[in-house]
């Protein structure tokens, strides 16, 4: 019978080869890959901490897979052989003062890396609320955006409150989404911008993302709101300085005539009937 | 059957006096006039009705079981007893009965009667996902269905192990006949079976369309099957904090003499530790959801903006309660986790101290986490980085229960019966499970995968993976003990395999569509996910057939072929195997004495059971 | 054993009967309307007349007191929120509006968009824009950029309609406008007025049921 000290050096073998396997698969074939993309400086971000929670994953992975995998091969109970027990191992000191070192080490690293990571990034595209932890530095691009039951609308401040019905931003700039709600909760993400934030009523929950290069990218409603919430999508468009300064321009005329019906711009409104219908 | 005895407090009197209580119930709502209740004739919703209706419902259910008696006894003088309807064949477990073993069949069957329909909702809410745009269900039908699957599931399966096992099993390990409080016990189970009815009617009023959470607003503007989720869920915790309340008195008080703390089977700790969460977490929800049906009704305004209510309160009390009870759904699987892998490596529970501290920890860390929920709601920002590592830390003590899994299997003589399949099952699926929750509990990648189908398939991992396969695997472990009829082991193993593969096919690639950019209760999504969803379709569809070879195998070898099993099919040193199958009505013949370990495996001295019965097996 | 088989089989086909009644009823909803081809303008083109009202009565609905859309069909007005109209086509909607005003949450809905000049006529009067506070419903495929707010009749109307199907003598607007639909495929539209009396912020019951306020169009 092989001795418990080469069945450890065995799994622990075996573990370092299937890392050694593994990991840079992870870190140069499936990280990069990994969603959302890269298209903002926030979704680029996320990858890179998803490819940095994967390598740190990736060891206690392969050694819990190897060591199930060299148990059921090695451990088995012969088929004839009655009821024959193991020894009365009934733990190890060493053991669990290294797992319980190791494992600590991995969580408190993540912790620290992830806190690094969402305060660097300005929040990683998450919403954070009215008074955010992380704002950028130098001008920002406010764009608000309005969910209600069931489409998004969304306004620029900046460029006369003007309310329009889809999504275009500049590239090259820094966007401050002010999400609200103006009945149930619902969240927009921005999928390929790497922005979510949920839309709480009376409430303006602000998301920071640096725009790139024009593209197209999914708008997802993320928070069910009742009966159309799955057909709550849209898509939203980057596209050059002057393209977006020629599309605004054509908003502002073609809503002229709603234009002295809409409300002062505020980040959050409380529109009729304020509970129950007449 | 004589028809003289069908009259008397049993489970016909009940669904009788139950439906007369309803309606009762419903013209007394009906009385209740207002002119700030004058929307009801606009809307057609007597939220007021309904509740009443409900309520008397339950009670008249209630009193058709005969719960009123006892009290009305003492009430009127009678001396206390502890025991009612114990020794009279198969009626019992019609009725309210007050042996323990029949409460955990009684739990076997009600649950699982109600899971089968929750998996039904499952399945055909993959069947509409087949096609990106609207195949099936209209709107409103495949939001029910969702709210409804998610619903039934959560409620039952949080005493999908403590109500079979623990109220059959737990007064066993620990030595006793009964648990501390028999007739609660009883009622538990009761008030869960009136409560799932009370969900199924949630069709009749329209359905609800906000899936198991409930948020307020969506929740304040739902028809009157919103009422039906808000009784459920009323009935389930209060079924939940009674659960946890008698485990926990039975535990402390009732142990056999020399059963320290220390000796405890680990299956114990789960449900004790378990137990705590329940009675702590549950009265959260009723609380919030008594909130909710106040201003569905009153008129208050505790979670509408404009009213001077915040939705965030909701939420937050919402998931005070929901995250411990995700754990409580987690801690029964990781007892009878570590209770079977002993039996089948033929080895001690390796670092039993270290699992019982695991099981504590995870059970204190889950009331401090579950603003991850919330990370992207708008919470104060400087709040994440604590929730972050807070919820980080969680997989801490989780890893301790997975290291003394690994170490139990150590050099052990691993038999790979069904009940340890689904054990080791358990681990792969958890750890899949755990894994994406390290993702989900990281802020910058919570920005994408929260609110989709990754966060789902999380969840359904380690529930599903988790808690579901190890349900499975109790029941094979200990069907035959508790009704003294063998099951069949090959199409055990068939409904392992397909079960197991076809789980993983379904939500593995549930974790990529998630990242991929589907939200989740969505009926539509981007083109380029259709494959992908059909996929995943197609294996649920695997998956529920494999449910129906379980059923096959239960039906067939209960039912008809009733092979009987012997008193020990696995070689169990454990305290349940020493005696005969089916347990004998009276359990003991005489308390037995517990040796100082709960795991003699390996004993130098030959093979020695936990405790000797006064008799030997019979 | 022959009671128990029976007992099985019997339990079986009462399992697959409940199921089937459960799927069927998972199934129901407003059978599709298929609107007749233009009388207007030579070339493709499909009228749909519309009729909405405050409250849409026992006869056509369970909920008597809800909100409505109403579709004619044979000169009869029934309730479907289904409609199938070909792909590449312009729609000629007609709009007659029996309910009174309840004002856009949102004002912005209030101006059309999605329609052909980018205008819609009330009672022959051509506009793009209508007071938020006196729109009654929308007619909205958000998914295909359209929407076209309902003028509600005036509060003091005389001769309001009482419950569905409303006759033309009652008071009411007319609304008409047209748009092309594209591509085939498979929308949704819903009004967008809190016009659901007596729910949370307008937005329940009929506003979230599939049969009234919301329903789809196949686009075939």
């Amino acid at each position: 019978m092989w001795s418990s000290s080469s069945h450890g050096r065995r799994i622990a073998a075996l573990t370092v080869i299937g890392t050694a396997i593994v990991l840079p698969l992870v870190v140069f074939v499936l990280g990069p890959n990994m969603p959302p993309g890269k298209g903002t400086a926030v979704a680029a971000g996320q990858v890179t901490d998803n490819t940095v929670l994967l390598v740190v994953m990736t060891p206690f992975t392969v050694f819990i897979l190897v060591y199930l995998a060299y148990a059921l091969v090695v451990f088995r109970a012969a088929k004839d052989e009655g009821l024959v027990d193991g020894p009365p191992v009934r733990g190890h000191f060493k053991s669990q003062v290294a797992w319980l070192a190791t494992t600590t080490a991995a969580v408190l690293f993540l912790a620290i890396f992830g806190t690094t990571e969402l305060l660097a990034d300005n929040g990683a595209g998450g919403g954070g609320g009215p008074n955010p932890v992380a704002k950028p530095s130098g001008p920002v691009l406010p764009v608000q955006v309005i969910a209600q039951q069931w489409e998004f609308t969304f306004r620029y401040p900046t460029y006369g409150g003007v309310e329009t019905a889809s999504l275009v931003l500049p590239a090259g700039r820094q966007i401050a989404f002010h999400v609200t709600s103006l009945d149930a909760i619902h969240s927009f993400w921005a999928y390929e911008l790497g922005v979510k934030a949920d839309a709480n009523p009376g409430v303006d929950n602000v998301a920071y993302v640096r725009t790139k290069k024009p593209s197209t990218f999914q708008i997802r409603c993320a928070e069910l709101c009742g009966l159309w919430h799955g057909y709550m999508s849209d898509t939203g468009r980057v596209v050059s300085p002057d393209a977006f300064s020629t599309w605004i321009a054509a908003r502002r005329r073609q809503f002229a005539p709603v234009r002295k019906y809409l409300p002062k711009y505020a980040t959050s409104y409380a529109p009729d009937p304020t509970f129950r219908a007449g | 059957m004589k028809l003289r005895r069908l009259i008397g407090f049993n489970l016909l009197t009940a669904v009788v006096l139950g439906i007369v209580g309803f309606y009762v119930g419903w013209w007394l709502g009906h009385l209740v006039k207002a002119s700030s209740l004058d929307y009801f004739d606009d809307t057609g919703q007597n939220d007021i009705a309904l509740f009443v209706a409900y309520f008397t419902g339950v009670v008249g259910f209630l009193v058709g079981l005969g719960f009123a008696n006892y009290p009305i006894q003492r009430m009127l003088g009678k001396p206390p007893s502890l025991r009612e309807k114990e020794t009279e064949g198969a009626a019992r477990y019609f009725g309210l009965c007050t042996d323990h073993k029949v409460v955990g069949i009684q739990y076997l069957i009600g649950i699982g009667a109600f899971i089968f329909i929750g998996g039904l909702n499952a399945m055909l809410i993959r069947f509409e996902l087949l096609r990106p745009t609207h195949l099936a269900w209209n709107g409103n039908n495949y939001l029910t269905l969702v709210s409804l699957h998610g619903t039934m599931m959560m409620g039952m399966m949080t005493s999908g192990i403590l109500g079979p096992f623990a109220n059959y099993f737990l007064p066993l390990m620990i030595g006793t006949r009964r648990m501390a409080f028999p007739r609660i016990e009883a009622l538990t189970f009761w008030l869960l079976m009136a409560a799932g009815t009370i969900l199924m009617t949630a069709l009749a009023f329209g359905g609800f369309p906000t899936g198991w959470t409930g948020y307020a607003p969506l929740s304040e503007q739902s028809n009157m099957g919103m009422d039906a989720y808000i009784a459920f869920f009323a009935l389930v915790g209060l079924s939940m904090t009674l659960l946890g309340l008698n485990m926990l008195a039975t535990v402390i008080t009732m142990r056999a003499p020399g059963l320290s703390w220390s000796r405890l089977p680990i299956f114990v700790w789960g449900s004790v530790t378990t137990s705590v969460l329940m009675l702590l977490a549950a009265p959260v929800l009723v609380s919030a959801l008594f909130m909710l049906a106040l201003d569905r009704t009153a008129q208050t305004g505790f979670f509408n903006v404009q009213a001077g209510g915040s939705p965030y309160l909701y939420e937050n009390l919402f998931w005070v309660f929901g995250h411990p009870e995700v754990y409580i759904l987690a801690l029964p699987g990781m007892g009878i986790l570590l209770e079977i892998l002993p039996v089948f490596a033929r080895k001690p529970l390796w670092g039993y101290r270290l699992a019982v501290t695991g099981m504590v920890g995870i059970m204190m860390l889950s009331f401090l986490v579950w603003q991850h929920h919330l990370f992207v709601s708008g919470i104060n920002a400087d709040l994440r980085p604590f929730y972050m590592l807070s919820t980080e830390l969680i997989s801490l003590p989780t890893g301790f229960i997975f290291v003394c899994a690994l170490g139990t299997l150590w050099a052990g003589r691993i038999r790979l019966t069904v009940p340890m399949l689904f054990a080791l099952a358990w681990m792969f699926n958890f750890l899949v499970g755990g894994l994406s929750g390290v993702f989900l509990s990281d802020v910058p990648s919570d920005v994408t995968t929260h609110g989709s189908f990754f966060s789902m398939a999380h969840f359904h991992y380690t529930i599903m993976g988790g808690l579901l396969f190890t349900f499975f695997g109790a029941i094979y472990f200990w069907l035959p003990k508790m009704t003294g009829f063998e099951l069949n082991e090959r199409l055990g193993k068939v409904h392992f395999w397909v079960m197991f593969l076809a789980f993983n096919s379904t939500f593995g690639p549930l974790l990529v569509i998630g990242f991929l950019g589907q939200p989740r209760r969505v009926v539509t999504y981007a083109g380029y996910l259709q494959g992908a969803n059909v996929w995943v379709s197609v294996s649920a569809f695997v998956l529920g057939a494999s449910m129906l070879v379980f059923l096959a195998n239960l039906i067939w070898t209960q039912v008809f072929v009733r092979t009987p099993a012997a008193a020990n099919p696995w070689g169990s040193k454990s305290i349940e195997f020493q005696l005969p199958s089916p347990v004998p009505v009276h359990d003991f013949d005489r308390i037995p004495t517990f040796g100082p370990d709960p795991y003699p495996y390996g004993g130098i001295e030959g093979t020695r059971p936990v405790a000797v019965p006064a008799r030997p097996t019979a | 054993m022959g009671a128990k088989i029976a007992i099985l089989v019997a339990a079986v086909v009462a399992v697959a009967v409940a199921i089937g009644f459960y799927v069927g009823f998972l199934t129901g909803g407003p059978t599709p309307y298929r609107p007749p081809a233009g009388s207007a303008s030579g070339g493709r083109s499909v009228d749909l007349t519309l009729q909405t009202v405050a409250a849409v009565g026992s006869k056509l609905a369970p909920n008597k007191n809800w909100v409505s859309y109403l579709v004619r069909e044979n000169g009869v007005w029934h309730r479907s929120t289904v409609w199938t109209l070909p792909a590449n086509t312009l729609v000629h909607v007609t709009v007659y509006n029996f309910d009174g005003q309840s004002g856009l949450r949102n004002p912005f809905l209030a101006q059309a968009r999605g329609v052909v000049g980018g205008t819609f006529a009330i009672n022959g009067k051509t506009t793009s824009t209508i007071d938020p506070d006196a729109a009654s419903h929308t007619f909205a495929i958000p998914s295909l950029g359209v929407i076209v707010p309902i003028l509600g009749i005036a509060d003091d109307a005389p001769q309001q309609c009482d419950y569905a199907p409303c006759p033309m003598s009652n008071a009411h607007e007319t609304i008409t406008f047209t748009f092309r639909t594209g591509k085939k495929g498979h929308y949704r539209w819903q009004c967008f007025v809190p016009c659901a009396a007596g729910f949370v912020y307008g937005f329940g019951g009929p506003m979230q049921t599939v049969g009234y306020m919301d329903g789809y169009v196949n686009v075939v």
